[in-house]
C-alpha cells in the first residue's frame, strides 16, 4: 500500500520501539513513520535499524505535537491514509487492518480503536478506567455518537482529518474527547472499531503524580471552548 | 491623602517610570513590553498631582481613602501586564513549536 503511512511518535522508547516496528512488519508492508520528540535514548537508532523512517524533533514538544509532525510529514508527501499508534507495543498491529478498512471504503473519515468494545482483555487501573468513562460520557453527549475511548491513540484516518490534525486547533499535549468534538463539529464522520490493547511494560504513565487534576481541569476547560468556539472555525 | 502618603506616593511612580525608562534605554526591555509600565508610573504620578481626579475615581469604585483607588489602579494594571505576558507566552510556545517541527522536517528531507 503506497498511500498508507504509519505514524508512530516515540520519546524514550529504545527496548520497545523496534519491536513494535517488527510487529507491525507482519502485517502490512505500509511506509513507517518513527518521530522521536527529543528522545535522548536510542529510540532514533533502534526505530531506523528496524526500517522505519526517522524523524526527529530538536526538543521534547508533547504526544500531540509530535503525532502533528508526523501529520504535517506525511500530508506533504501525498499519503492519502494514516494510521496513528504508540510506539510502546500498547496497540495490537494485527487490528491495522480492521482499523483502516472502514476509512479506506470511504464509510469514515477517521476510525477510532476502542479498546471497551470486546476487542480484548484490556484490564486498567480503576482510576484510569474511570476517567476515561467521564470523558467518554461527556463526548458521547456532544458529539451524538457513543464513544467509548476518546484517549485512544490508536486511529485510522484520511488526508481531511490529517488537515485538522495539522492545524493549530490540535492540542500540543494529549488529545481526547476535546478533539473528538471538535471532529464532530468540523463535519468529520468518525466511528470506534473494536481492537485489542495490552497495558504498556516497563513504561511510567503519561498521567502519574499529581498530573490527573490538572488534566481533569485542563480538559474540562478545553472542551468548554471546543464548545464555545464557532462550527466554521473547526471546518476546513 | 496625607502630606507623607502623596510624597511616598510621589516617589514610586516617579521611581517605576525612571527604572522602566533606564531599562528600555539599555535595550533590556522592547518599548512594546515597556509600555503598560510606563502606565503604571506615570499613573501613580498623576493621580497624586489631580487630585480632583483621584477623589472622582475613589467615589466611583466606593472606596473611602484614595491611597486604596491608588492601590487597586497598581493592582489592575498588574494584572494587565501579566494577562499581556501570559498571551505573549501562548503566542510564542506555538511559534517555538512550529519551528521546532519544521526543524524536523527538513531534517528528514536532507537524509
Amino acid at each position: 500500500m503506497d498511500d498508507l503511512a504509519i505514524i508512530i511518535p516515540a520519546y524514550n522508547e529504545a527496548g520497545r520501539v523496534a519491536s513494535t516496528i517488527d510487529g507491525i512488519r507482519k502485517f502490512t508492508d505500509a511506509d513507517i513513520f518513527v518521530v522521536s520528540d527529543g528522545s535522548t535514548d536510542n529510540t532514533v537508532n533502534e526505530a531506523s535499524e528496524a526500517g522505519a523512517k526517522v524523524i526527529e524533533l530538536p526538543f521534547n514538544l508533547g504526544y500531540g505535537a509530535a503525532l502533528q509532525t508526523g501529520f504535517k510529514y506525511v500530508l506533504k508527501k501525498g499519503y492519502r491514509f494514516a494510521v496513528q499508534m504508540d510506539a510502546d507495543g500498547q496497540h495490537d498491529p494485527s487490528a491495522i487492518q480492521s482499523l483502516i478498512k472502514p476509512v479506506y471504503d470511504g464509510e469514515t473519515d477517521v476510525a477510532v480503536g476502542s479498546r471497551f468494545l470486546g476487542g480484548g482483555d484490556y484490564k486498567a487501573p480503576f482510576i484510569r478506567r474511570a476517567g476515561i468513562f467521564f470523558f467518554a460520557v461527556i463526548a458521547s453527549v456532544f458529539s451524538g455518537k457513543k464513544v467509548t475511548d476518546p484517549t485512544s491513540g490508536f486511529q485510522a484516518l484520511n488526508r481531511k482529518v490529517m488537515e485538522l490534525y495539522a492545524s493549530n486547533a490540535y492540542p500540543a499535549d494529549y488529545p481526547d474527547a476535546d478533539v473528538i468534538i471538535m471532529l464532530h463539529r468540523s463535519g468529520i464522520a468518525f466511528k470506534e472499531v473494536p481492537v485489542p490493547m495490552k497495558r504498556s511494560v516497563g513504561k511510567v504513565s503519561m498521567h502519574g503524580g499529581l498530573k490527573p487534576i490538572y488534566y481533569i481541569f485542563k480538559m474540562l476547560l478545553s472542551i468548554l471552548v471546543t464548545l464555545l468556539r464557532s462550527r466554521e472555525e473547526g471546518r476546513i | 491623602m496625607t502630606f507623607h502618603q502623596r510624597i511616598f506616593a510621589l516617589s514610586l511612580g516617579i521611581g517605576i517610570f525612571i527604572v522602566i525608562l533606564e531599562m528600555v534605554r539599555r535595550r533590556r526591555l522592547d518599548e512594546d513590553d515597556s509600555f503598560l509600565w510606563i502606565i503604571t508610573g506615570l499613573g501613580i504620578v498623576v493621580l497624586v498631582l489631580w487630585q480632583d481626579l483621584l477623589q472622582w475615581l475613589t467615589n466611583l469604585t466606593g472606596a473611602k481613602a484614595q491611597t486604596t483607588t491608588i492601590f487597586i489602579f497598581g493592582i489592575v494594571i498588574v494584572i494587565l501586564i501579566n494577562l499581556y505576558s501570559s498571551v505573549k507566552i501562548t503566542k510564542m510556545n506555538r511559534q517555538v513549536k512550529e519551528l521546532a517541527q519544521q526543524v524536523a522536517l527538513l531534517k528528514v528531507n536532507e537524509k
